[in-house]
């Protein structure tokens, strides 16, 4: 009924003139933290995508990619997709999706560095080329950024309409022993995320996924 | 030491001077503030009681309008209810009473019959015994030779013979009787039968004929515009858009089961992700199928002349009519098809997507699952029927749309001397909270006031004093 009252005062708006350009699709991009003893905690990852490809409808985009030595590159998307408008098809992508992300949770190899500023401008940049009106990073990290010898990477970020959400920050040997660590370690990915005029959330409670895309 | 100095070094003692100062200004000032806020209260009071009197005269133009409205509506209303027991008179006039002579030549007929079978079927008389004079004759004669007694056997053997033949005449004119009564019985039941059909046929028509002295009654009384026929009329309206309100919402439940069983399919055919200002185009495109059905059931009653609801349809001519009956009835029946073919297209997408997600969620689909033909077949009729079943929305529709303008009307009658009266009561409030400011005026300045008394009452206590003049002759 209130869907229904809403299209018929919708139209009634349109057939006023006042119309809405905005798009109103999604646009997800998925960072996978691989470093260490990280890729371990794919399993989690895995479940967070499935239930991205059951939320996400038809015209929203997906994408997901890996956090290794240097991530801001295409190579390390594994997976990238605009779901197709009808829903048929956009389950059967959805399927192929999943059985992609399957593959590469079984066969990933563990990175020995975590460039996740460059999986953020990578994901940024695809963010912005999909034009879709919200959205999301989600990385799936301990948020503990290392970088390789000689890889630039203190560059303030463009996050204009992005919102970023860190996802199973996992504590570390050295948080445990002093928490300050692991809070200075947010406080510091979020000043850089605010400074780039992007919104920063931590979710590390999975059992709730829902606030994901709240 | 100067007041000044007096005043830095110890501040309160000030007070009482300013209070003094104070009093003595309000009181100065005293005709002015009193004429002031008399002023504002009385421009105030009087403005809301203009205001109120405009409501209410508003609001008895307004109730003049909905009395005129009502009248007139239901004036015509009886008078399509006059024009239809006329019809119905004329229909069983034509029907039954054109045919009377017939019927009447046919009972005459049938009277004429019975009257000559009856006629027929009537006992002779038996003969007068004759023969018992001739005896007794005889037996006077003196019986010497035993001649007499000869003659009597005779006669008795003649007797005997007569009897007998009078019998077998008798039993054959009993016979012949018994039969005429017996073709006579068809004829009775058929006259019967003629008599009950058209004493049904005048006692529908008495009944018609009380039936149209009421309405004529009922009429008479709205054309002389009675408080009665205003009463009756305004009653029977809100009822009407009460009942017809309950079926329109009904039909909006019909209607909301309908979109949702068409908009998911509709993104298969216009695609999910494509949005017309803030609305899904499928969504968009599921609620226009549905209102072109409705606007079709509209123009089929319409056609049907069941509805009113636009003179231009029911002023057509009976082909043209006929035409636009097949038309929105083909356009029904397609549309009905294609809704159908949805429904059975929803049931499709709904199963891959209840596949997919239990494969998202690792969950097996379980082994008892019942894989009926039923839900869709059901989704399908339901998809067929329901265009079908919402083309009836125009009936309530119509009644609604009349009988809402009695409504508003009483409602926004009801509003108007509503606010009227809460006009008015502003009006007195604000007169008599004028009249409380000037009081707590005067309270604040009473020492002032009392003083003022004083001094007034002091010269006309001398003069009392005084002795009274001497009134001369």
């Amino acid at each position: 009924m209130k869907r229904l009252s809403c299209i018929l005062i919708g139209l009634l708006l349109l057939a006023g003139g006042c119309t809405d350009t905005t798009s109103h699709s999604k646009a997800v991009y998925m960072l996978l933290d691989t470093s260490g003893t990280y890729t371990r905690e794919l399993d989690k990852a895995a479940a967070i995508i499935n239930y991205l490809l059951g939320t996400l409808q038809p015209g929203d985009s997906l994408a997901v990619a890996r956090i290794d030595t240097g991530s801001f590159s295409e190579k390390d998307i594994v997976q990238k997709m605009t779901f197709d408008g009808r829903p048929s098809v956009s389950n059967q992508q959805k399927r192929e999706f999943k059985q992609n992300i399957d593959t590469f949770v079984k066969e990933v190899k563990g990175s020995p560095y975590t460039d996740i500023t460059g999986g953020i401008l990578q994901a940024a940049e695809f963010l912005y080329e999909t034009g879709s009106g919200r959205k999301v990073i989600l990385v799936f990290s301990d948020m503990e950024q290392e970088l390789a010898k000689g890889y630039v990477r203190d560059i303030p970020l463009q996050l204009e309409g992005i919102e970023v959400v860190a996802l199973n920050v996992t504590k570390l040997g050295g948080d445990i022993i002093d928490p300050r660590k692991y809070m200075d370690r947010l406080e510091d990915w979020k000043a850089k995320v605010e400074q780039g005029q992007g919104q920063w959330r931590v979710i590390n409670d999975l059992e709730r996924l829902e606030r994901i895309l709240e | 030491m100067s007041l000044l100095s007096l005043f830095e070094k110890n501040p309160l003692s000030m007070y009482p001077i300013l209070i003094l100062l104070l009093l003595a200004l309000l009181y100065l000032a005293r005709h002015q503030a009193h004429r002031m806020v008399r002023s504002f209260t009385r421009i105030a009071s009087q403005a809301l009681r203009l205001a109120a009197r405009s409501l209410l005269l508003t609001e008895s133009k307004l109730r003049q309008r909905n009395r005129e409205v009502l009248l007139a509506a239901g004036a015509g209303e009886i008078e399509k209810e006059l024009e239809r027991e006329f019809q119905r008179v004329d229909a069983v006039v034509k029907r039954d009473l054109q045919t009377y002579p017939a019927f009447h030549r046919s009972m005459s007929d049938l009277i004429t019959r019975i009257d000559e079978d009856y006629r027929q079927s009537t006992e002779a008389p038996p003969s007068p015994p004759a023969w018992i004079s001739a005896i007794e004759a005889v037996a006077q004669v003196p019986n010497t030779d035993g001649g007499v007694a000869e003659i009597l056997g005779e006669i008795n053997k003649t007797l005997d013979r007569h009897h007998k033949s009078a019998m077998d005449d008798y039993r054959k004119s009993s016979q012949r009787r018994h039969s005429l009564l017996n073709k006579m019985m068809p004829v009775w039941r058929k006259l019967s039968e003629t008599l009950e059909h058209v004493g049904k046929t005048i006692n529908g028509l008495h009944e018609r004929s009380e039936l149209i002295t009421a309405k004529m009654d009922e009429y008479e009384k709205i054309r002389l515009g009675t408080d009665e026929a205003e009463r009756r009329l305004s009653s029977s309206s809100l009822t009407q858009f009460v009942i017809s309100g309950l079926v329109m919402i009904i039909a909006i439940g019909g209607a909301i089961i309908n979109f949702n069983l068409i908009a998911l399919p509709m993104s298969e055919m216009v695609g999910g992700g494509s949005y017309i200002g803030s609305f899904k185009v499928s969504d968009v495109a599921a609620l226009v199928i549905i209102l072109v059905e409705i606007s079709m059931g509209l123009f089929l009653m319409e056609s049907l002349r069941i509805t009113h609801l636009f003179p231009v349809i029911g002023q057509l001519d009976d082909r043209m009519r006929r035409k636009m009956i097949w038309i929105s009835f083909t356009l029904l029946f397609t549309l009905a098809g294609v809704e159908s073919a949805l429904a059975f297209m929803r049931d499709q997408i709904a199963a891959d997507l209840q596949a997919l997600r239990h494969s998202l969620s690792g969950v097996e689909a379980a082994a008892g699952q019942v894989s009926s033909l039923i839900p869709t077949v059901g989704q399908m009729i339901l998809g067929f029927v329901l265009p079908f079943a919402l083309t009836f929305v125009a009936i309530p529709l119509e009644s609604f749309i009349h009988s809402s303008r009695t409504a508003i009307g009483l409602t926004l009658g009801f509003l108007l001397r509503t606010t009227a009266f809460l006009l008015r009561l502003t009006g007195n409030l604000i007169n008599h909270s004028g009249k409380a400011i000037i009081a707590l005026y005067d309270l604040a300045i009473f020492p002032a006031i009392w003083i003022e008394d004083k001094l007034k009452k002091a010269p006309v206590q001398a003069t009392s004093e005084t002795p009274p003049k001497e009134v001369h002759p």
